[in-house]
This record gives structure tokens, C-alpha cells and sequence, in this order.
């Protein structure tokens, strides 16, 4: 005999919805949530060569810390190195890997907002899908490359000081355009331009176009209308690009490795020389850690502030 | 005209959006080794010596092995949890999709240092296996997405019509439910393969000695005299590109229209 509750569970919705999600929701967890615990819990552990030592310790974040190595069986010191928080170089490169991203996601969602405006007020609906097609096609396409066109294109033979030099404005071609934090914040803009748009488009679209109306109505200039009635209604949209931008902006590797040259390496690339070259995972997971830790607070304060936009957000 | 001014914006920010784009068969179809302006003339050779570069042929080979499973896998994995969301309600619905759906904000580097990590940690050596493991994971939030509306804008009572004539809830789904949402399993499909063929950091930590194609191109780098070659390559890899998106949006479309389901535009 079957218990009633195990077969009202079994056929209920709750049952299929759980059974539906269950081999996606495994997956995420077995190599998402897992890993992601993992290295959380590396970051607490002890580098030894080419093995990890189970010894807790917080000095992978701060402090000195000490590499082990298996000479005949016993485990002695081998490398000293200092924790992320300790440590001036990996210090100097996260606050400018936050700066950076900082920094793309304002450009970024200030230069796409008008281009959201436009696709979603003035383009005719038929033809909208079509704008959004054309916007995310470079997103789509070989990312290493069109970072390295961008190498190109600021470089001393490229497009730019080629055009300048010809028209006799410079004498001599411009370098600073290029491996520094100017030219990864131009090449970042550029990868992460359609993920700005597309969640303000979506906002714009959601707002009911009477409300404008209402709003000229009632004696508004155009201008504080947007200001007052279409700019709140969007800034769901304009929050979201912040994150979506903001967030994986700070662990982009390829860009700092390809124009960022000596001044504009971001915090990835340290992370990338402890795990690959190195093989410190202790410390790299720290680093993965503290700069994830940094972005989640930065994204945390950034929802705080704009906690009056979102409120309305559960209607 | 009504939005003078923001239609000037808009194509001015287009060609910024393209220009890397417009550039690449400049520089593939330059006959000079520097990749600089002024322009020296026109050649093909760089295509040419595509087809005699064997690391190259085996790359492209793993690209295409790690690119179809990667696909198939996600969007198999897509079906279920974009079904499970739209039809049903269920404890943990929310955390559970916000994992799901994390990769598509987490850094990569972080995703592949964390696989990388798991994957030495219980033993299993770094192959196009692993790489797949990895690229499952970025994929299946896109293919959700794109999945989620051809879900979402399906008529429930349809479903209901088929168990009302006798049909079991696997029969419905494969007669009814299928076939309204096939367009964006295919658009689902082309889209997750061309972001794997795409994706550099995860294959980079977790294809052990095996090369991918994008991880070829990255070692090319480093050799200036190869670049032109490269910038052939990536010619053909975004025409290419360009051709499965556009499939996938014609598919996309034309499931909406099936369905009946209001167009929102884009695939995120």
C-alpha cells in the first residue's frame, strides 16, 4: 500500500516542475555550484606541489603564506608569497580592474541608451527585430578577433593616425591610443555594447505609450517628460545593463592580454599566470574570490541606491 | 524627419559596432604581412595557405566535434528547464533558475578556474571531454532564453485539447507541443554552437593539450607573420557566423509567428 501524500506529491505540479528541471538544475549544481564552492574552499587551503594540503588558513588573503613541497616524504617550505590583500601587485590590479569596469559600464549604458530609444520609439515595429539583429551580430562573432582588429585600429598603422597623418593634423603618430587603460576601455565598450542595449530596449518597451501622452498633456516640456515619466519607467532596464555589463567585465582576460600592454593588465591575468603557470590555486582562488567578493558588493551598493526604481517591479 | 537626430546617432554607433568587422577582409585581402595602413594590394594567398596548415585542419576538427555536442547537449538541457519554468510552479523554482541562469554573468575565467579546479580535483584529465563539460555550462543559459520564449507564448489549452482526445503527456508533447516549438529548438541549436565555436577562456584552461580553434588563433597571435593567415581565417569564421545567426533568426521568427507569440525582438 502506498501512502496517500507520496502519490498527491508524485503527480502534483510541484513533482513535474522539479522532475522537469531536475537534469539542467543537476547539471548546474554538479558544475556550477559545486566548482564554485570549491574554489571558495581552496582559497582557505595550503599550496603544496601539485596537490592541495587540507590545512585551513586565511593567509592566502592576507598575510604570508608559504608553499610546500615533497622533498623525500616530508612536506617542507619551498616558496614564500603574500595574500591578495597583502599584496601591492595584486591589490593595484584589482582596484583597476574595478576601475575599468567601472568605467566600461558608464560608457557603455550611456552610449546604448539612445540607441535603445531610438529602436524602440522610432523605428517602425516591423522593422525593430531587424535594428536588434544588426546590433547583436558583432557580439556574436569571433570575439578574439575583433579584439585584436581593435589592436589594429588604434595602433600606429591603423585606420586612425593613418587618417590623421594623411590629413596633416599630427606629424607623428599618436601611441598613447594604445596598451594602456584607455584602449581596454574602448575594446570592452565595444564587446559589451549589445548587452547594454537589449535589456533597456526591453524596458522602453514595456511603457505605456499613453503615460507620455498624459504627461505633454498635462504641460510637460518633452524633455522632463523623458525625465520624469520615460526615464523611471526604463531604469529596470538601464539597472540590469549596469550588472550585466559591470559583472563579467572585471574577469575579462583576452582584451588586457591583447591591448592592455604592461599598464593596462587587469586582475584575470593574475589569476590566469597562478592557476596555469604558477599552479598556485590556493592563491588564485583567493584572487578569484576577492575580486568576485569586490564586484558583488560594488553591485549590492549600486542596488541599494537605486532601490526606489525596482520597488514597483513586482506588480 | 522624426528622430533626426537619434537615427544619426544610432548609425554613427553602428559603425562603431562593425568597424573591427568592416576591417577584418580589408586586412584578410592585403597583400603586405603588416597589418597597416597604406593598403599594399590585393591577394587570396592568405586563404591559400589555410588549406595547408595540419594544426590548423585538427583545431577546426575539435571546434566542430566540441561545438555539435556542446549544442546538442545544452539544448537538450534548454528544453527541460525553460518547460519546467514556463508550465510549472514548483519549490526553489527561483534559486534554481538563478543558477541555471548565472554563467551568463559570471566572468568566464572564474567558471573555468572553478571546472578546472573540480575536474583536477577528482582526477579526470583535460580533454575535448572537459571542454564540452565547460561550454554546456555557458551555452544552456542562452539556449533558455531563446527557448523560454517559444515556451512561454504557447497556448496552454492546446495541450489540454490533446489530453481532452486521449493523448498521454508524452504523445501531447511530441504531437502538439513539439512541432509549435521546433523553430526555437533549431534557432536554440545554431546559436549555442556558434557561441562554443566562439569561446576562448574555457577551452583555454580545460583542453589540456588539445587545441581549439579559437585557442589556436590566441597562440597565433604571437607570431606577427602568421596574423594575415589568422585574419583569413576569422574572414570565413564570421561569414560563417553571420549565416547561422541569421538561420537561427529566421527560425526564431518564424516559430513567433507559429505560436502566435508577440515579437520582442533579440535573442537575450
Amino acid at each position: 500500500m502506498q501512502s496517500k501524500p507520496k502519490v498527491r506529491f508524485r503527480g502534483s505540479e510541484a513533482a513535474n516542475g522539479l522532475l522537469m528541471i531536475s537534469p539542467t538544475a543537476i547539471y548546474a549544481i554538479l558544475l556550477l555550484a559545486a566548482p564554485l564552492a570549491m574554489i571558495f574552499a581552496y582559497s582557505f587551503m595550503t599550496d603544496g606541489y601539485l596537490k592541495i594540503i587540507p590545512h585551513f588558513q586565511l593567509c592566502n588573503y592576507i598575510g604570508e603564506c608559504h608553499s610546500y613541497k615533497d622533498v623525500n616524504g616530508v612536506m617542507t617550505e619551498s616558496q614564500t608569497y603574500k595574500g591578495v590583500w597583502s599584496d601591492p601587485l595584486a591589490l593595484t590590479l584589482m582596484w583597476r580592474s574595478l576601475l575599468i569596469s567601472m568605467v566600461v559600464t558608464a560608457v557603455t549604458v550611456l552610449l546604448a541608451f539612445p540607441v535603445a530609444y531610438y529602436v524602440s520609439f522610432y523605428v517602425a515595429p516591423s522593422k525593430k527585430s531587424l535594428w536588434l539583429f544588426l546590433i547583436t551580430i558583432p557580439f556574436w562573432t569571433s570575439y578574439l578577433i575583433r579584439v585584436f582588429l581593435w589592436k589594429v585600429i588604434l595602433g600606429t598603422g591603423g585606420p586612425i593616425n593613418f587618417g590623421l597623418l594623411e590629413l596633416g593634423l599630427i606629424q607623428e603618430p599618436i601611441t598613447w591610443l594604445l596598451y594602456n587603460v584607455n584602449s581596454v576601455v574602448i575594446t570592452l565598450a565595444h564587446a559589451y555594447a549589445p548587452f547594454a542595449i537589449l535589456p533597456i530596449f526591453v524596458s522602453l518597451e514595456k511603457i505605456d505609450r499613453s503615460f507620455l501622452e498624459a504627461g505633454r498633456d498635462l504641460g510637460e516640456s518633452p524633455f522632463m517628460t523623458f525625465w520624469r515619466v520615460t526615464l523611471p519607467l526604463a531604469m529596470p532596464g538601464v539597472i540590469s545593463s549596469v550588472l550585466i555589463v559591470f559583472i563579467p567585465t572585471i574577469g575579462d582576460y583576452v582584451t588586457p592580454s591583447l591591448v592592455g600592454g604592461p599598464e593596462g593588465k587587469m586582475v584575470a591575468n593574475l589569476v590566469e599566470l597562478n592557476y596555469k603557470k604558477l599552479d598556485n590555486y590556493p592563491l588564485g582562488s583567493a584572487l578569484a574570490v576577492s575580486s568576485m567578493a569586490l564586484v558583488m558588493a560594488v553591485s549590492l551598493l549600486f542596488l541599494f541606491l537605486n532601490r526606489r526604481f525596482l520597488r514597483g517591479n513586482k506588480r | 524627419m522624426k528622430g533626426g537626430w537619434f537615427r544619426g546617432y544610432t548609425i554613427f554607433y553602428l559603425i562603431f559596432l562593425y568597424a573591427p568587422i568592416i576591417l577584418l577582409p580589408i586586412f584578410a585581402f592585403n597583400n603586405a604581412t603588416t597589418i597597416a595602413f597604406p593598403l599594399n594590394g590585393f591577394t587570396t594567398a592568405w586563404f591559400g595557405k589555410l588549406w595547408d596548415d595540419p594544426a590548423l585542419h585538427h583545431a577546426l576538427k575539435n571546434s566542430l566535434i566540441i561545438g555539435c555536442s556542446a549544442a546538442v547537449i545544452s539544448t537538450c538541457l534548454g528544453i527541460f528547464a525553460s518547460r519546467a519554468s514556463s508550465r510549472y510552479t514548483f519549490p526553489f523554482k527561483t534559486p534554481l533558475m538563478g543558477l541555471i541562469m548565472l554563467p551568463l554573468v559570471m566572468p568566464d575565467i572564474i567558471l573555468a578556474v572553478a571546472l578546472l579546479t573540480v575536474l583536477l580535483g577528482i582526477g579526470m584529465p583535460l580533454s575535448l571531454f572537459t571542454v564540452i563539460l565547460g561550454h554546456v555550462l555557458v551555452c544552456t543559459p542562452f539556449s533558455i532564453a531563446i527557448l523560454s520564449a517559444a515556451f512561454q507564448s504557447l497556448d496552454q489549452s492546446l495541450e489540454e485539447a490533446a489530453y481532452d482526445l486521449g493523448e498521454t503527456p508524452v504523445s501531447a508533447f511530441r504531437l502538439v507541443i513539439l512541432p509549435l516549438v521546433l523553430p526555437g529548438i533549431i534557432s536554440s541549436l545554431l546559436i549555442t554552437f556558434t557561441i562554443s565555436l566562439d569561446e576562448f577562456i574555457m577551452a583555454f584552461f580545460l583542453a589540456g593539450n588539445e587545441n581549439t580553434l579559437p585557442v589556436y588563433i590566441f597562440g597565433q597571435f604571437r607570431f606577427p607573420q602568421n596574423v594575415p593567415v589568422i585574419l583569413a581565417l576569422g574572414t570565413i569564421l564570421v561569414c560563417l557566423s553571420i549565416a547561422l545567426l541569421a538561420t537561427a533568426e529566421y527560425f526564431r521568427r518564424r516559430g513567433l509567428a507559429k505560436t502566435g507569440g508577440k515579437d520582442t525582438g533579440g535573442f537575450l
